[in-house]
């Protein structure tokens, strides 16, 4: 056993049979330092859900051995409950409860004393800044708010190790910000976390290392800036009148770059190291051979397109669009779990 | 490593995990109370429907079908009772499907709480529900011609024998809660077991109607018998069946082992 390792988790393997058998994760391997953060990504379906839930004793795996601060996840799975904390993308308050009912409702479930748990909901409201909203039932509340009641519930034992899945997804702008402030001031507290999203952004602010998964698999690791070293720096769109025109210009582009262009129907894309300067020799390549463009433009990469980068696919169409939608119930998240 | 993990690492005995079994349980029902108190509209309509059945069958039904020894008002009463509380089952299933489908369940799963305490703080606030909705049938009952002709001790007897036996019955449609897809699909998946065995028992008719092969079927089958053993201790005289009283017990005995060793069963297995 590794004494730095806060998560870490060996060939885990987890079939789903609905209809037909899914393998949701197939190989899985992660290893989390102590007091740092983790970054899982991957689109809808790669299995980060189910990791998470295997790492946080919900589901167990079908092979594989996973430990939470050293304790097996199956065989000490209670132990491994007192550890963690679990925060999700369903924010999993009970709405007929108000937010100091919930706090208080957990605390109990985690067994500590009625006055402990009155002190703990106090200060944890003061905290996410829900005190106002305390006594009001959960329904009540705006997603943002019900993502930090939801949140400030799963720290009510102040775990060593907590895991937020997709902690951010579907918020406003500003609740995502408040969030990842709150999740920082966390981390400077020495808590681990092991963080999924599909937002390279988030990621990016939040996270020390990064994990990028497909199809229950680990394909890339790596901190953010080597992932992006790896990616390029810049991805350049051009586009066309047709996509004969764009097959052309791909051919005359090639040279220009290190990864050939990437087309989508009449969409050209080129991620390149130095934006401008490339920008500039594609528009002179294609003026000297006569190819009309409609339009340039320049853009960060995102988490497409590191799965572009990685896997030379996008993010597969069905799995994307199987966005989970909480209000359709357990058959939607299930197969979001996947 | 924080003290709540070394508190973990220390063995708890059968007797602490009872206790710890029974707190959480206590915690769970409490939510769920307090759930449905904060849907008043539930709770009103949920005793519309067993009102309705007694001014049903004491007004439309009742006067067409005879019955020996006591009005029939007094007849049906302990009848609609028992249907009444068998009912409340319904409330289990859809209460558990609910709450799958909400992910509340997930957050249940991951904290150190006892994996049983999930169904039984929900079994026993439907429980509790079962008695609230007793007591208002009584009024209601009292108020249509209904009396204590075997004494008001028998009839709180007559309510222990079929509560805890609805009990029993709970935790097997706590089993179909776990296994439906949606709420809805638990209410549709609990109506055709409830109908048969509420209506054919002697809840409403006296079985000496029915024809002989449905007429066993009505004595024998575990609600059949509940009516009988209720019917003996809230009406007495030519009712009066202890043998029915002992069997009730028996059959709560084995339902409520049976499906709670297999609800905690699917509940583990849940993914």
């Amino acid at each position: 056993m590794n004494n730095d390792l806060a998560i870490s988790a060996r060939g885990l393997v987890k079939v789903f049979n609905r209809g037909q058998s899914v393998r949701a994760l197939d190989g899985f391997d992660l290893e989390v330092k102590r007091g740092t953060v983790t970054g899982l990504l991957g689109p809808n379906g790669s299995g980060k859900t189910t990791a998470v839930r295997i790492l946080s004793t919900i589901l167990s795996p079908d092979e594989g051995t996973a430990e939470i601060m050293g304790l097996d996840v199956v065989r000490q799975s209670d132990a491994v409950r007192r550890t963690i904390g679990l925060a999700g993308q369903y924010a999993t308050v009970d709405e007929n409860l108000t937010g100091r009912e919930n706090i208080r409702m957990v605390a109990q479930l985690t067994h500590l004393t009625k006055a402990a748990g009155r002190a703990k909901a106090d200060e944890l409201l003061e905290r996410f800044k829900l005190t106002d909203a305390g006594d009001r039932p959960a329904k009540t509340y705006s997603g943002g708010m019900r993502r930090r009641l939801d949140l400030a519930a799963s720290l009510v034992a102040e775990p060593p190790v907590l895991f937020l899945d997709e902690p951010t997804t579907g918020l406003d702008p500003q609740s995502r910000n408040d969030l990842w402030e709150i999740i920082e001031e966390l981390v400077d507290g020495g808590t681990t976390v092991l963080l999924t999203t599909q937002y390279l952004e988030e990621a990016d602010r939040l996270a020390q290392d990064i994990v990028v998964m497909e199809k229950g698999r680990v394909i890339a690791k790596g901190t953010p800036a080597e992932l992006k070293a790896q990616l390029g720096t810049t991805v350049i769109e051009v586009s066309f009148a047709s996509h004969e025109l764009a097959d052309r210009a791909s051919s005359l582009l090639t040279q220009l770059t290190p990864k050939p262009p990437i087309r989508e129907g009449s969409l050209l894309e080129l991620t390149v190291e130095n934006g401008p300067k490339v920008a500039a020799d594609v528009l002179r390549t294609l003026d000297g051979a006569g190819v009309e463009l409609l339009g340039l433009a320049l853009r960060e990469p995102s988490l497409d397109d590191v799965f572009l980068s990685l896997t030379g696919h996008r993010t597969e169409e069905e799995v994307a669009n199987a966005a989970p939608a909480k209000r359709q119930g357990r058959k939607a998240k299930k197969e979001s779990a996947q | 490593m924080t003290a709540s993990a070394e508190v973990a690492m220390e063995k708890l005995s059968v007797i602490e995990r009872t206790m710890w079994a029974f707190r959480d349980m206590r915690v769970v029902t409490w939510r769920n109370l307090m759930a449905s108190l904060r849907i008043p509209e539930a709770i009103f309509f949920s005793s519309l429907q067993p009102i309705m059945f007694v001014l049903l069958f004491r007004y439309v039904f009742g006067g067409a079908i005879p019955v020996a020894g006591v009005s029939y008002v007094n007849f049906l009463m302990p009848g609609i009772f028992v249907q009444t509380v068998c009912f409340g089952a319904v409330a289990t299933a859809i209460g558990l499907s609910e709450d799958m489908a909400k992910g509340l369940i997930e957050r249940f799963r991951a904290l150190p709480m006892a994996r049983s305490a999930v169904l039984a703080g929900r079994t026993t606030a439907d429980l509790v529900r079962n008695i609230f909705v007793l007591v208002i049938l009584t009024v209601v009952g009292l108020a249509v011609g209904f009396r204590m002709v075997n004494g008001v001790v028998n009839f709180i007897l007559g309510c222990i024998v079929m509560i805890v036996f609805a009990y029993a019955l709970s935790w097997g449609f706590a089993i179909i809660g776990l296994k439906a897809p949606n709420a809805e699909t638990a209410q549709l998946m609990s109506f055709p077991i409830l109908f048969p065995i509420t209506f054919a028992s002697g809840a409403f008719a006296p079985v000496e109607s029915m024809p002989g092969w449905l007429q066993w079927f009505a004595i024998h089958q575990p609600v059949g018998v509940v009516v009988a053993a209720t019917r003996s201790l809230m009406c007495g005289g030519p009712y009066t069946n202890t043998s029915a009283v002992g069997w009730t017990f028996v059959w709560a005995a084995v339902l409520l082992v049976g499906f709670s060793w297999l609800a905690v069963r699917s509940y583990r297995k849940v993914d």
